[in-house]
């Protein structure tokens, strides 16, 4: 048994979603999506055992590239992190009812099957084309599905789609440059290559333009609040929930060890570039009218506080960063879902037409509150560990950076409360607000539980994570 | 030398048919056909011969790329089926003028004298002329006929000059004793300048800038199966001919050379590019984006001794992209007189597969992974890098950046605008070719090494 059963689990999930017909397409992409997750939890079982789960074959003789999907810790976390928030997202959509929704649920499969396989291929070849892969989906799902007017929509998604190519065509290059030298792309062979600082300093730039486009790291943003406004929630919650950790997974398993001088010589930059990001997010966020946009730009504050842990070098900012990762994906796809229930029953996203929720439903103004507390990362939630851890390795390389990067909590606070006190409480809008069905329900407590138990229980993701990002860092050590 | 005498025989046989009056029959005979002359083909793979005093060699080289000329023909003959519906009566000529078209290309790509190189390219280039004049009612065709013809037989003078001059440095048309002459120290100047007038000649039949000018024309004017035959087969028989012409005579040891490679590889991947953005005619726009993959395909020319695979990688990878593509655009543009994006709108809609063929093929065309395009990209950036031309390669990927600009127009068109009338019809011979190539296309994607390393 090994990885690549879940990428088979998830491709043969989107043709069968796809030939199930419209009526069947939801519920055999959630029964495809559960399977994925089972799998992954008896993979995970597999590798705590001390198995063997990679699956590596040669691919194409010449270039000399390989199939090659290795589990480390690391891996199974995001992968993990993919396959629970799938089901997750698939299920938060039943409410819903989507024009050709064979050709939606099967393009969501095909996106989570793309990821999966970004979080586990070890070869550079692999890795960008299921990078590449993961793009289309999501293209047609926010094209097509997606809300507002279909010429602003186009506008905004093609944006994206240009700027998130353009920039991972550079990585390319820089593979393809690597490739010249080592003969190999596997990433073991990489790590043997002895690269110049000049070299490095290039092939860090090349694969920060492709991460930074697509974490979204300042100045590189300006795709990602139209785009996650545009498209439907759940575009927006892959996007945010998944996608996005692509881009901070990709900097700590590629970019980090594979250009470490660079990495060290301009640290300083790219910490203060993520910290901007914060600061910047936070303080867009504050004007926002609408709240898919507010969500959007918290999620820019908070991924840049991320980006900046990675990029300390130290063994706490990154296991601060992946912590705060997998917390950030649960709490993201929460508060889009909020939202999401709050456009069915009012159908706007407007903060200023809501008002009054709490007296209709309290249990979902309660959830809801949950969310927006942990998404400040109150303590004894998952947020508050990942933030914390980070902000802590922050201040080990400049007390600055740590009080600058905490503003993301203070402001952060700031706005989600503000938000919540219009959308929330407050006098009562005119229409009606029908309490939580048991399916919104359900995925709510799904998600605050998780966000809860590893809050007050982090251990076993950071027993899991904490071996391969040590092996990553004496790769980044290797050379001084 | 049999898959020239084969397709030569079927091509008579075709004229034959219209005596005996069995047009019907035309079509499904020539592919049958066909697919004997490509299984004779395949089975003298491994072979090396001479013919005639060297006039014709066979090859791997010229064996492999002859094989992919027969498959495509293949598709644009399965094709013809439909397109010539309503001139039945000129059908046996189309199809004979494809064939003999197809023994041109055959000749182009395994001469081993420079008077059979001439002769197969006048084949080829004639029977293009009247392909592109074929809507003999229509006046753009004619004008497109005209313009071609006029333009081409001036690229075939000066092809004919160059051969004359190469012929007075050297002292034979021989492509072995020009190669091995070729590699002494001291060569009359007018070597250099016969292939710099040969290259002139082939860079018009490849349109590559800046000789680029007759393409968006005649590509508009023609009808769309034609234009589908020049952007697919023409392009990649004179890309594959300039290859071979280049590497018999050792044109790449010249720094100078490769210089001026560079330079029009970058202008035609630029300029094709710039100038297709602003099209609303689909052909003008294929046109234009064909301009540009003749650019990327002539980064070939800088390591002529190691990228025979890859040339072959990208024009079966192009040339399959291309077909899907042109089969949708028959399907779309039937009985239209234009060949507008309006045509487009809503397609994914009304005909969901054919719009998702015309997505891959798009997508493939523009280099996105898992399809054929990606690894033709890649494998081509790997060696100019490797030759230390980071520049060009940088260029090409802002290129691959930009050409997605107006690939997407076509995609957005067909999901995001509402159709504007119902088609009627559904002609499996298109369905059938389209779905079989973007087929192949993919599996070449899956396993690049099938083509790669045929040419190792």
């Amino acid at each position: 048994m090994n990885v690549s059963l879940i990428l088979i689990i998830l491709l043969v999930g989107a043709f069968a979603t796809f030939l199930a017909g419209d009526k069947l397409a939801s519920k055999v992409a959630l029964f495809f999506g559960l399977a994925a997750a089972g799998a992954s939890i008896v993979l995970l079982n597999h590798y705590n055992l001390g198995e063997n789960i990679s699956f590596i074959n040669q691919w194409i003789t010449q270039p000399n590239i390989s199939f090659a999907l290795r589990a480390d810790g690391l891996s199974m976390a995001m992968l993990l992190l993919t396959t629970v928030l799938t089901p997750i997202i698939i299920f938060s959509s039943f409410g819903n009812d989507y024009k050709n929704s064979k050709s939606f649920y099967a393009l969501l499969l095909f996106m989570s099957f793309a990821m999966a396989g970004t979080f586990l291929a070890s070869d550079g070849l692999l890795y960008y084309i299921f990078w590449e892969l993961s793009l289309i989906p999501i293209y047609f799902i926010a094209l097509i599905w997606g809300n507002g007017d279909v010429e602003e929509r186009k506008k905004a998604v093609v944006k994206f789609f240009i700027y998130t190519l353009a920039g991972s065509l550079f990585m390319l290059v820089a593979f393809v440059y690597m490739y010249q030298k080592a003969g190999s792309l596997l990433l073991e062979d990489l790590y043997k290559l002895n690269l110049t600082a000049n070299e490095q300093l290039w092939i860090f730039l090349a694969f920060f333009l492709a991460y930074a486009i697509k974490i979204p790291l300042i100045p590189f943003h300006t795709w990602q609040a139209n785009v996650y406004q545009k498209a439907p929630t759940v575009g927006t919650m892959l996007l945010s929930g998944i996608m996005l950790k692509m881009g901070l997974y990709s900097v700590i398993r590629w970019q980090l060890p594979l250009a470490p001088l660079a990495a060290k010589e301009y640290m300083y930059i790219f910490i203060g570039l993520g910290i901007t990001g914060v600061i910047y997010g936070s303080i867009v966020a504050l004007k926002q009218k609408d709240l898919k946009k507010l969500l959007a730009y918290s999620s820019l504050a908070h991924v840049g506080l991320i980006a900046a842990g990675t990029y300390t070098l130290t063994l706490d900012g990154l296991r601060g960063a992946v912590l705060q990762m997998i917390a950030h994906g649960f709490v993201v796809v929460g508060l889009f879902y909020a939202a999401e229930i709050i456009f069915r029953r009012y159908e706007t996203r407007a903060i200023a037409e809501m008002g009054g929720i709490r007296t209709q439903s309290p249990k979902f103004t309660s959830m809801f509150m949950i969310l927006v507390l942990a998404s400040v990362a109150l303590p004894t939630t998952f947020n508050f560990i990942g933030e914390f851890t980070v902000l802590y390795s922050l201040s080990q390389i400049n007390i600055w950076f740590a009080i600058l990067g905490g503003t993301t909590i203070i402001l952060g606070a700031y706005y989600m409360l503000k938000m919540f006190q219009h959308a929330m409480l407050g006098e009562t809008n005119s229409k009606a607000f029908t309490d939580v069905t048991v399916n919104e329900g359900i995925t709510l407590v799904l998600i605050i539980g998780v966000l809860f138990f590893f809050g007050m229980y982090p251990k076993p993701i950071t027993d899991l994570i904490t071996p391969s990002l040590e092996e990553i860092l004496t790769q980044i050590n290797r050379i001084n | 030398m049999n898959t020239l005498i084969a397709i030569i025989g079927l091509g008579v046989l075709c004229l034959l048919f219209e005596i005996f009056n069995l047009r019907k029959a035309i079509v499904p005979i020539t592919i049958l056909g066909l697919l004997g002359v490509l299984g004779l083909t395949i089975s003298e793979f491994n072979s090396t011969e001479s013919y005639y005093n060297n006039m014709i060699v066979v090859s791997k080289f010229s064996s492999t790329f002859s094989s992919l000329f027969i498959v495509l023909t293949i598709f644009l003959v399965a094709l013809g089926h439909n397109f010539y519906e309503n001139h039945q009566s000129k059908i046996s000529d189309y199809i004979a003028i494809k064939i003999f078209l197809l023994a041109g290309a055959v000749a182009m790509v395994s001469f081993g004298n420079l008077a059979m190189f001439f002769l197969g390219i006048e084949v080829l280039s004639i029977a293009l002329y009247i392909l592109a004049a074929s809507d003999r009612m229509n006046l753009k065709s004619n004008e497109a006929g005209m313009k071609y013809f006029l333009m081409g037989s001036f690229a075939s003078g000066i092809i004919l000059f160059g051969i004359c001059l190469i012929y007075g440095a050297m002292g034979s048309f021989d492509v072995t004793e020009i190669s091995e002459l070729s590699q002494s120290a001291e060569l009359p100047v007018w070597f250099p300048i016969g292939i710099v007038l040969v290259t002139i000649g082939m860079l018009f039949k490849v349109a590559a800038v800046p000789f680029h000018f007759w393409a968006p024309d005649v590509y508009e004017g023609s009808p769309a199966l034609t234009t589908a035959l020049m952007s697919t087969l023409a392009k990649v028989v004179a890309m594959a001919t300039l290859y071979k012409l280049l590497s018999v005579m050792n044109a790449d040891v010249s720094e100078s050379f490769k210089m001026v490679v560079v330079i029009i590889s970058m202008a035609s991947m630029t300029v094709g590019n710039i100038m297709a953005l602003r099209q609303t005619n689909v052909k003008r726009m294929l046109a234009f984006s064909g301009v540009s993959h003749a650019g990327f395909m002539l980064m070939t020319l800088l390591t002529l001794s190691t990228s025979a695979g890859s040339l072959l990688y990208y024009a079966s990878a192009y040339s399959l992209s291309g077909i899907a593509a042109f089969s949708v655009i028959l399907y779309v543009c039937k009985n239209r007189d234009n060949e507008d994006i309006v045509n487009f709108h809503g397609l994914g809609k009304t005909n969901p597969l054919l719009a998702a063929i015309l997505t891959a093929a798009l997508l493939s065309m523009a280099g996105i992974p898992i399809f054929a395009g990606f690894f033709a990209k890649l494998v081509l950036f790997s060696q100019t890098i490797q030759e230390g031309y980071l520049a060009l390669v940088i260029v090409a990927v802002v290129n691959s950046i930009i050409s997605v600009g107006y690939y997407f127009k076509l995609i957005l068109a067909m999901y995001t605008k509402e159709p504007n009338e119902e088609r009627k019809g559904t002609p499996v011979i298109i369905y059938a070719v389209a779905v079989i190539a973007i087929v192949l296309n993919i599996a070449l994607g899956l396993f690049p090494s099938l083509v790669l390393d045929l040419l190792a």
